[in-house]
């Protein structure tokens, strides 16, 4: 438990200069030397400890990054296991990249929390940390829980269910009969299985890509855009876009669902979600969508609000200011080409800060905007913690092993094994995509034997 | 008025499969023990299906003979039929079945129970527990006599306030008419045990002069027999075999069944027990899978010396007159007569959550569990619980350390893990599909795995001893020389290659390499292995099983690895969860409920998220002392 290999990224993932990847365990390096390249074909072990070294990681002969490798033997390292960091040239692409090659090499990634966790299993820590060391893996566990649930895509999701609804028939048919052979055949099973696992496999393979485009989780600062009906959301949605991608309408309460789009700010990501326009409503949809609204605010790292300034607050705005008081937001009094009539007193008043007095027809304080944002982001106001990058690693990394599995199911039929060794790697697969959406294998397996199979004496 | 009083040991309560082999293996221990049944004439008897064994319980008793337990070697004194089921599958998952002659099978039992030392056999109904301070010191029998013991093991089975009922009859005895047993559930419950209500059921047994075999399919044994102790000879059991027989429910069975459905005492509400799901009634399927036009029956012989059948496949609770028309709609049982009713079957049994993997009472100290009562089904799962509990009282009674057997050593120890751990709301079955690391837990190594523990507990002798270790040597003996052996590209090895459809070499390579291919195995290449030794049939089957499939066994030990670690660190039962801080109420409320021996058992129950295993892993760390 303690002793496998685990690599993380360990710096934060902005735009800084120099990114490290941390890889620690009984094999850290097996790992590097299985990634690490050098001119004179450098092998690193335990005498090279507290050693730095300059080349290259590679995946195969693909090179990803020029880097320095530091190196420190257990015990005396963080975790008191062989560990080793590798300094990259920074840039979160190339940071990633070098974790996913040692993630194919050899590693897992870590879980919330493990390193320091290792550390004190292993004696670094003094124990008056223990206690800290529990909050933050409780904290970085439901976070990483959260965000995991929270951010995998709706899409993949379904699909991951649905590919394990099918394996998991699969295994139960194999398993059931082996356990009563006499009432269910396996006669010409493995033809037909081949075909099944095939298709899944492809799927799989499908999903491995959209992680490598980063579909899978939706990363970025969680950026939820408020207001009352036709204050112009959209509008300024599409401005920061560049493009027209919301409906855009003089017709309050257009925008009936969220939208969401992924916008760079200077190397600062923004998931942007565009939402319906608050306001007491009859439409049931409407109704749906503000709620929707709202609890989209909740679950924000910054908030957009949007005020029609040509116009005075309404009780929607009022609640707006309510619900939003104390979360980290930008107000902006949009089209004040129209001219300000609202009440920024009262605006300030309640939300102790300043609004950006902006139009979204004539651009004006659009440039302030984004002063603003990148000014929260470098003081660190607001940031994406880095759990939402391991989430997606974690996935793609239990993507992969599914993968592996399933190949390892269609070698076997290949070579004719017996239709038990099927249903291991099945199984293995099943419980890999499980750990994508969140669902443990428990006791799946028997119930489906009993649900869907006739069995017994 | 004086009452009787004695002193043992160890009382054993009940000498049905369970009892049987706890009794056996205390007394062989050196203890003196005695075994309570309701009927000696009964011991263990088989009320249900006429066989022993079948996928993954075969496992269980070849485990059980490794250990030095009975079961084996009273099935391979008595079968009149034998098969190895799965035998097109992978060596994990063959697995023997023998159907039993049951009388034989009762009365060589009970043999053994009467001529082993220090074994005392006792009629008589066991109707309270003595406890003094949190630990047992016997039992009172319903004379009020009083048997005073250093452990106890309760071994019920199905008789506690039993309930046999088919339609509307209801009768409170246990199967067979026997008498239940129905005041020794007072007694513990009054001492803090927690009682659960289960059910299970039997077809009927019918006259076989009234059946026409000429309409159904005749099932043979086995030409080659495999005993199922490792000590049985095996050419002492090629002997003339027993068929049994396969036919059909068809449209018209399930029209009866659908038409009386009402009058089903399970659909009616009249049955509360919670029933297994995998040995179902025949109304049971017909319902559930409704979209299935037959149902297989099959026709077994319950000995030698009797013409009753058993209809397996078609256990029931429905009432007399349906049982009948239902079976005569069969084909080749048109006119079938009744010698037994199919019935259901209600009992206490104890949640199985109350006792530590060694199946000792968390809460009473000295009072042991083993069996049916215990919330599992089957007689194989029965034995083996009652060989482990057995033996665990003796070795308490001796002072010496406990016996668990851990998931990744045997199907005992994956049955009883998960009695003790998993929530369970039906009578438990062993499934072949429960085994995480069933590649290595193959009824063929039982012996490699358990006999050398069986040894050290006392039931294994030197001889038996002796012959593992050598058995053992040549094993690893002859791989080694496998892999030192090269054979050249020359003609007769291509040759050879082509006569079996295998690529010819283009260099040197190792016998093991050849072994490995698909189409070629340790017993095909002998015709080029110049130099090979005489062994044993059992030896060469290990050897091509360990060789064939060393890629799994090798990821599938890693796992175990892995598995072991958490396995190691022991909790303490009398432990305390709600001052960890950090840990989840659900989280807590399990631990307690639970109070697992070990982090890994904790990280088994349901509940219990990995998050929360860290956090107790942390505080283990902290408090190494009052933890462990």
């Amino acid at each position: 438990m303690v002793s496998d290999t685990i690599a993380a990224i360990s710096t934060a993932l902005s735009s800084s200069g120099i990114g490290i990847v941390r890889i620690s365990g009984d094999n850290a390096f097996d790992v590097i030397n299985r990634i690490f390249v050098t001119s004179d074909n450098k092998v690193i072990t335990k005498a090279d400890s507290h050693t730095i070294h300059y080349g290259h990681i590679a995946d195969g002969d693909e090179i990803i990054d020029e880097v320095l490798v530091m190196v420190m033997a257990g015990p005396r390292s963080f975790t008191a296991q062989d560990t080793v960091e590798i300094n990259c040239h920074g840039g979160m692409l190339v940071v990633r990249r070098v974790l996913e090659t040692a993630l194919k090499h050899g590693a897992r990634p870590a879980e919330a929390g493990e390193f320091t966790k290792r550390a004190f299993l292993n004696g670094r820590i003094d124990l008056a940390q223990a206690e800290a060391v529990i909050e933050l893996i409780n904290s970085k566990n439901d976070y990483a829980r959260k965000s995991s649930l929270r951010q995998i895509d709706g899409e993949v999701s379904e699909i991951v269910k649905e590919l394990r609804k099918r394996i998991l028939y699969e295994i139960a048919y194999i398993e059931s009969a082996l356990d009563d052979p006499e009432h269910i055949s396996l006669d010409g099973y493995a033809k037909k299985l081949e075909g099944n696992v095939v298709d899944i496999e492809k799927k799989i393979s499908g999903l491995i890509s959209s992680a490598d485009n980063g579909r899978i989780i939706k990363e970025g600062i969680k950026t939820v855009i408020l207001g009352r009906p036709n204050a112009g959301k959209s509008s300024l949605l599409n401005l920061l876009l560049g493009e027209e991608r919301a409906i855009v309408t003089d017709i309050a309460g257009t925008t009936r669902d969220t939208l969401e789009e992924n916008i760079l700010i200077d190397g600062i990501s923004l998931n942007v979600v565009d939402t319906a326009g608050i306001r007491e409503s009859e439409d049931i949809i409407e109704q749906i969508g503000v709620k929707k609204a709202f609890a989209s605010a909740d679950d924000a790292d910054l908030i957009l609000y949007v005020i029609d300034s040509s116009d005075k607050l309404d009780e929607n705005d009022k609640e707006i200011i309510e619900h939003i008081k104390d979360k980290k937001k930008i107000i902006i009094l949009n089209k004040s080409d129209l001219g300000v009539v609202t009440e920024c007193d009262y605006i300030k008043e309640k939300t102790g800060q300043d609004a950006i007095v902006f139009s979204a027809k004539t651009k004006e304080g659009y440039t302030a905007l984004l002063d603003k944002i990148r000014e929260l982001f470098i003081e660190g106001s607001i940031g994406f913690n880095d759990e939402i990058y391991i989430t997606n690693a974690r996935h793609k990394s239990a993507l992969m092993e599914a993968d592996d599995s399933l190949k390892q199911v269609l070698a076997s039929i290949e070579a004719g094994m017996p239709e038990d060794f099927f249903s291991i790697d099945l199984m293995n697969a099943y419980a890999k995509l499980g750990l994508i959406i969140g669902e443990s294998v428990e006791d799946d397996l028997v119930n489906e034997i009993f649900s869907k199979f006739c069995m017994g004496k | 008025m004086a009452v009787l009083k004695e002193n043992y040991d160890i009382v054993v309560v009940g000498a049905g499969h369970a009892g049987c082999e706890a009794a056996l293996a205390a007394a062989r221990l050196g203890l003196e023990t005695i075994v309570f049944t309701i009927s000696i004439d009964s011991i263990a008897m088989m009320p249900c299906n006429p066989n022993i064994g079948g996928s993954s319980k075969g496992h269980l008793v070849r485990e059980l003979d490794a250990l030095g337990g009975e079961m084996g070697k009273n099935i391979d004194k008595t079968f009149i039929q034998s098969k190895m089921l799965n035998k097109s599958k992978g060596p994990a998952v063959h697995s023997l079945r023998a159907q039993a002659d049951k009388q034989r099978y009762t009365y060589e039992m009970r043999k053994t129970l009467e001529n082993t030392a220090h074994l005392t056999v006792r009629q008589a109904e066991v109707s309270e527990i003595m406890v003094d301070n949190g630990k047992i010191v016997g039992v009172k029998t319903i004379s009020g006599a009083q048997y005073f013991a250093k452990a106890v093991v309760l071994t019920t089975g199905v008789y506690l306030r039993s309930r046999c009922i088919y339609g509307d009859v209801s009768n409170y005895t246990g199967p067979n008419g026997l008498k239940s047993a129905d005041l020794l559930t007072d007694s513990l419950i009054k001492n803090g045990i927690e009682i659960m209500r289960f059910k299970t059921g039997t077809p009927a047994r019918v006259d076989k002069r009234s059946i026409d075999f000429t309409k159904m399919e005749e099932q043979f044994g086995d030409e080659r027999i495999v005993p199922f102790s490792f000590t049985t000879d095996p050419d002492s059991v090629q002997r003339k075999q027993v068929s049994c027989w396969l036919t059909y429910t068809n449209e018209k069975t399930h029209q009866i069944i659908r038409d009386n459905i009402d009058r089903s005492p399970l659909f009616s509400g009249a049955i509360e027990g919670t029933g297994p799901r995998y040995c179902p009634s025949i109304e049971d399927k017909v319902v559930k899978f409704a979209d299935k036009d037959r149902h297989q029956v099959f026709i077994e012989p319950e000995g030698e010396y009797t013409n009753e059948m058993y209809l397996g496949g078609m256990s029931s609770s429905l009432p007399e007159d349906v049982q009948y028309e239902m079976y005569r709609s069969v084909a080749g049982l048109e006119n079938v007569v009744i010698t037994r009713n199919a019935y259901a079957i209600e009992y206490d049994c104890f949640n199985p959550r109350q006792l530590k993997p060694t199946l000792e009472f968390k809460k009473i100290d000295g009072l042991f569990s083993g069996g049916q009562s215990n919330g599992s089904s089957g007689y194989e799962e029965a034995a083996v619980q009652g060989l482990i509990a057995g033996i665990n009282a003796a070795l308490k009674v001796l002072g010496r350390q406990q016996l668990i057997l851990d998931r990744s050593s045997a199907y005992i120890g994956v049955l009883i893990d998960d009695l003790v751990t998993k929530e369970n709301k039906e009578p438990y079955r062993m499934m072949t599909s429960r085994a995480e690391y069933r590649l290595l837990l193959r009824q063929d190594n039982a012996d490699l795995r358990l006999t050398e523990i069986g040894y050290n507990v006392g039931l294994i002798d030197q001889e038996r001893y002796d012959k593992l270790i050598l058995k053992k040597e040549q094993i690893k003996g002859e791989i080694q020389r496998l892999e030192n052996t090269t054979v050249g590209a020359n003609p007769e090895i291509q040759n050879f290659l082509e006569l079996h459809n295998s690529t010819p070499l283009k260099s040197g390579s190792t016998l093991i390499e050849l072994i490995k291919r698909p189409e070629l195995s340790y017993e095909l290449i002998e015709a080029i292995d110049r130099n090979r030794p005489k062994l044993s049939a059992d030896v060469c089957e290990q050897v091509n099983i360990e060789i064939k499939y060393e890629g799994y066994i090798k990821r599938q030990l890693q796992q175990v690895e892995q598995f072991k670690k958490l396995e190691k660190k022991k909790l303490s039962v009398d432990f305390d969860y709600s001052q960890v801080k950090g840990l989840r109420k659900e989280a807590i409320q399990k631990l307690d409920m639970y109070k697992p021996m070990s982090i890994g058992q904790a990280s088994r129950i349901s509940g219990v998220s990995p998050a929360d295993i860290s956090v107790l892993l942390i505080y283990l760390e902290q408090n190494k002392n009052k933890l462990q």
